[in-house]
């Protein structure tokens, strides 16, 4: 439809907007489709919080947001658990997977014969549509025992106050890096994609200045990438926030919060999928509708947050064009 | 010789874009190459930076030597002989992530000499006459320049690292008659302490800048010899119908 609206649009060369029917109804028409979705989200945050409020209302807000009791038995119900599960995970993730992918798009990108990206990354690509449940039997049957006996003990052995306590294999870490795993075709794919587009002009510049390959990549390659990089880290991001199958089969399922990353834990998405059908209570129901939300606002933070890092540290493109 | 092309034959896949090429360029002399598009002159150039080998299913035969040095003898680093033979593109091509400033510093810092180079920015600026169009906003984006503006930028950025050697092609194809009476005032310049190649499609301004003339036709070395000679008394039938705008 659109590009039916162009054609028109070209020969007759409209002067006025007013005269150009199909340019008009083709905006008119994505407006009407964006301020749909829009109402979409808002739809789904009011029921949520039809939900909720209640319940946050007897807890308290910020008793509810600050609290770091979960006991249903007792109802008591604080959020500070999952927060911290569901942010702990999604680092460990990002700390792993972010390195690794953009280190294997700029391989197979600047380095490898381009017969060895086609032949490594269409493998890669199909990774990202494996069901997030053969993800956790995989961290259930495999990652876990590994990390248990070699590498947690190992680990251990640094002293390092992230990596202490018993070995059980089970908790942050195991979710992380079954997260890592997870998003690493994401952002491997679009970092891929992105590096592609860099024009060959800017490398060859780079290069004529007496640039080593590493160096092009470096002055030329990765600046021009930067905020489509960041881009495919935010997708990636979000899948890791909202992961809700594999993460509760490895993360152990404990809402405390521990300081090492081989203690157990819980995430948001996990306690609403796990508890969600047997609550019992408005209190209850109130409370994970509310985690719902808290996920919600954090995954809407955290882009903020990663777009106005781009804004900020943008010097390139992006700005111009802006 | 500064520099010494014999039997040089280049590819692209199943192009063969250069002929066994020979020719010479003495030190501190502008060579002009001249001809028809598509003869050949910036795969000519490329293969003297030895950029030509990074075009992916490009090859080439013959040798050439910088400074009595063999390119593809063994133990000649490509990356420190680009550091000796600068080159200027066709198109131009600015880092856009980086300000004009950082630009034109890009290739010293590459060379890991860091420190304040105000001075050598606004002598290369100077040199390729943009200092004057740029000097307040030099920490702007390379990219809010003019096309014109961007290949004196780029001018700027290859003369900053100080190279023994300047390839130059089509320099000045985008810039009006003021800019380009600039350039070729800083040709004959820079004549003083390096060796030119400049490609052109601008007769006269071969004739006015180089000290010899190459006439390339398809893929093929025509003619060779001093400036004055080719524009006046080619020896080839071709150059004279090329030169005097019969064809090309
Ligand atoms: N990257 C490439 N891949 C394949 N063929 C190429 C490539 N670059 C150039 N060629 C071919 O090699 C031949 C010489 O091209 P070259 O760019 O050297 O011409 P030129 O003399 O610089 O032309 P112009 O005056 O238009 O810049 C042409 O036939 C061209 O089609
Ligand atoms: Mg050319």
């Amino acid at each position: 439809m659109g590009e039916v609206a162009a054609r028109h649009a070209e020969p007759s060369g409209g002067r006025s907007s007013r005269t150009n029917l199909p340019d008009r109804a083709w905006a008119v028409s994505l407006t009407v489709f964006g301020a749909a979705v829009l109402v979409v989200a808002g739809v789904i945050v009011g029921a949520l919080w039809f939900v909720a409020a209640p319940a946050v209302k007897t807890l308290g807000l910020w008793n509810f947001v600050g609290s770091r009791q979960w006991d249903v038995t007792r109802d008591l119900y604080g959020a500070l658990p999952f927060i911290y599960g569901t942010l702990v995970t999604s680092a460990v993730a990002l700390i792993i997977a972010l390195p690794v992918s953009v280190g294997l798009a700029v391989f197979l990108t600047e380095m490898a014969p381009a017969r060895l990206r086609v032949v490594v990354s269409f493998p890669i690509s199909l990774l990202a549509g494996i069901p997030s449940v053969v993800y956790g039997l995989w961290g259930l049957f495999v990652l876990v025992p590994l990390l248990r006996k070699p590498i947690e003990p190992w680990l251990a052995r640094t002293h390092f106050p992230l990596f202490s306590g018993a070995p059980i294999g089970l908790g942050y870490l195991a979710a992380g890096v079954i997260l890592a795993i997870m998003i690493l075709p994401t952002i491997t794919t679009i970092s891929i994609e992105v590096l592609r587009t860099v024009p060959g002009s800017l490398r060859e510049a780079a290069l004529a200045l007496g640039a080593t390959r590493w160096e092009a990549i470096r002055i030329a390659v990765l600046p021009y990438s930067r905020a489509g990089i960041v881009g495919a880290t935010i997708l990636g991001l979000g899948r890791a926030l909202g992961e809700t199958m594999a993460v509760t089969m490895v993360i152990g399922n404990s809402p405390t919060i521990s300081a090492s990353l081989f203690a157990p834990g819980y995430s948001l998405p996990a306690v609403i999928a796990n508890e969600f059908a047997e609550a019992s209570g408005s209190l209850q129901t109130g409370a994970l509708a509310a985690l719902g939300l808290i996920l919600f606002a954090v995954t809407l933070l955290l882009n903020v947050i990663a777009r106005l890092l781009v804004r900020v540290s943008q010097k390139g493109p992006a700005r111009v064009a802006a | 010789m500064k520099i010494e092309v014999r039997g040089l034959d280049a590819y692209f896949r199943s192009t063969h874009a250069l002929r066994s090429v020979s020719l010479g360029v003495p030190a501190n002399t502008v060579l002009a190459i001249i001809g028809p598009s598509g003869c050949g002159k910036s795969t000519f150039v490329r293969c003297i930076n030895r950029m030509h080998e990074l075009v992916p299913g490009a090859r080439q035969t013959g040798q050439i030597f910088v400074d009595g040095k063999d390119l593809h003898a063994r133990g000649v680093d490509p990356v420190d002989l680009r550091r000796r033979v600068g080159m200027v593109f066709q198109r131009p091509n600015p880092f856009p992530t980086m300000s004009i400033y950082d630009n034109v510093v890009a290739g010293l810092r590459l060379n890991g000499i860091g420190g304040d180079h105000a001075e050598l920015v606004e002598k290369s600026l100077r040199q390729a006459a943009l200092w004057d169009e740029v000097k307040d906003r030099l920490h702007t984006s390379a990219l809010s320049l003019s096309g014109g503006q961007q290949q004196r930028l780029c001018i700027a950025r290859a003369l900053a690292i100080g190279p023994e050697v300047m390839l130059m092609d089509e320099p000045a194809s985008a810039l009006d008659p003021i800019a380009t009476a600039k350039i070729e005032e800083l040709i004959r310049e820079l004549r003083q302490q390096l060796t030119i190649v400049i490609v052109t499609h601008n007769m006269q301004q071969a004739a006015r800048v180089s000290d010899h003339t190459a006439f390339f036709y398809m893929g093929e070395l025509i003619e060779h010899g001093e400036t004055e000679q080719i524009f006046t008394n080619p020896r080839e039938p071709r150059t004279e119908d090329y030169v005097t705008g019969k064809f090309g």
